[in-house]
């Protein structure tokens, strides 16, 4: 049985969903662009995860193989509303802009990933831990992801201007590829490239 | 009760779904009516927006007292108690341009004065697009005809093609077009293409938007919809007469 600070701290830079697993490529591309959206959707991520693997490993012994991942996701789903409802009446702007992509935490392979993978066999409280585990090592890659996109993408940062636009007066010409979705694909690959270069056992081996 | 049987299976598929079902109306209903306030605020925020009244620095209430709203009814052109909006009227396929079958009897509509003078109507429009329903407002000069603002607050168009009536360049050329002409028909549309400057009713043309032309013929429709006589007209010929205001 691994400890708590393990399942905790390992997915950060050790199993990083996002890095070595490569899941939840989708929401990484979409809401970059900007930190404040990144913040949001991973704090929505995270409280998804950890609430969704306790739900399952809780009733672990109870589902039945046979309907496991339509009761895993009927629960993710579930939290998934709620945090959307609650987005809506208290962060209105943001829910907004963030649009479809707090209903895709649905499907967002992480937390399912972690619910099967996981939750199954581990009892609720490790679970829970790994669930806020695996929602921060997200939120790392994205945080990393959003900080190059706004501050090239738009010379800002969290809305505040760092780099002074051209069109506002400015000598900053913002690269206009980082506003869009692709330049996350090259971030994340650079980013994997960086990790396991540093972490070495990452690497796949050929053939 | 083994893990497996139908029996369980049932019992867990059931229970399961009580459960999330209860959480997820009771998050909904709780919610509530704080959402809409924040669609309210949203909606106000728009209408100030599209009247280029704007100041994010201000609170979105504060601004709105320059502009009240009124109802009116549309087949008549008078103003009418708020308390009559409920009621729908079909509209004849033949004169539903913008393709929305049914639309209430009357509409909320905002005046913004200043010391007792128009000097902006805004109309909330809508019409059907390419995918989706379009819901904008038009603002209108104290003329009646001239456009001061115009813009979509609620669409489901393709993003990059027909997402383009929200791109602000495109949007604000709509200032200072004409809706009507001498014979006062609505002449007002999105063209295919660029405008030539030197033709005849140029006052009257919007560019059109590459990739967007269904979308664009949608727009250019339910402005003849709800600018016609269909629509706002009888209420902005009455506005008009009584020099602007009415009691």
């Amino acid at each position: 049985m691994s400890s708590y600070k393990e399942t905790l701290f390992n997915p950060i830079f050790n199993k990083n969903p996002i890095t070595l697993e490569v899941l939840g490529i989708c929401s990484a591309l979409a809401v970059t662009s900007k930190l404040e959206t990144v913040v949001v959707m991973a704090l929505a991520v995270i409280l998804v995860t950890a609430f969704s693997n306790f739900s399952v490993s809780l009733l672990r012994n109870q589902i039945p193989g046979s309907i496991r991942i339509i009761v895993q996701l009927t629960i993710i789903a579930t939290l998934v509303i709620i945090v959307d409802q609650f987005l809506k009446a208290y962060a209105f702007s943001i829910s907004k802009q963030l649009s479809v992509f707090v209903g895709l935490i649905i499907t967002n392979c992480i937390v399912l990933g972690r619910a099967e993978a996981f939750a199954m066999k581990n009892p609720p409280l490790l679970s829970f831990v790994d669930g806020i585990g695996n929602g921060i090592g997200y939120s790392v890659v994205l945080l990393i992801v959003g900080f190059f996109r706004e501050l090239l993408g738009s010379g800002k940062l969290f809305g505040a201007t760092i780099l002074k636009t051209v069109s506002e007066g400015g000598w900053y010409l913002p690269n206009g590829l980082f506003m869009l979705p692709p330049s996350a694909f090259f971030l994340i690959g650079l980013i994997i490239w960086a990790l396991r270069s540093w972490k070495t056992a990452q690497v796949e081996r050929e053939g | 009760m083994s893990r497996d049987s139908t029996r369980k299976v049932l019992t867990v598929a059931f229970l399961v779904c009580l459960v999330c079902s209860i959480l997820v109306s009771v998050a909904a209903i709780g919610l509530k009516s704080r959402q809409e306030q924040n669609q309210e605020v949203e909606k106000r925020r728009n209408i100030l927006q599209i009247a280029g009244l704007y100041d994010p620095a201000q609170s979105v209430d504060e601004q709105f007292k320059k502009v009240s709203s009124r109802s009116v009814d549309l087949a008549s052109g008078q103003f009418v108690a708020a308390s009559d909006v409920d009621s729908r009227y079909a509209i004849p396929p033949a004169e539903d341009l913008a393709g929305i079958k049914v639309r209430p009897r009357s509409m909320e509509v905002y005046l913004v004065e200043e010391d007792g003078t128009l000097q902006q109507v805004i109309l909330p429009v809508y019409g059907k697009g390419l995918w989706s329903t379009m819901y904008g407002f038009i603002a209108l000069a104290p003329d009646l005809t001239t456009i001061s603002g115009f813009g979509f607050y609620q669409h489901g168009e393709t993003p990059g093609l027909g997402g383009e009536i929200d791109n602000r360049s495109w949007l604000s050329q709509w200032r200072g077009k004409v809706v009507y002409n001498e014979q006062d028909e609505v002449k007002l549309k999105v063209l295919k293409g660029p405008v030539d400057a030197a033709h005849a009713e140029a006052q009257h043309q919007i560019d059109g938007i590459s990739g967007a032309t269904l979308t664009a013929r949608g727009v250019s429709n339910l402005l003849a919809y709800w600018l016609g006589e269909n629509g706002y007209r009888p209420f902005l010929d009455g506005l008009r007469k009584d020099g602007g205001m009415q009691p």
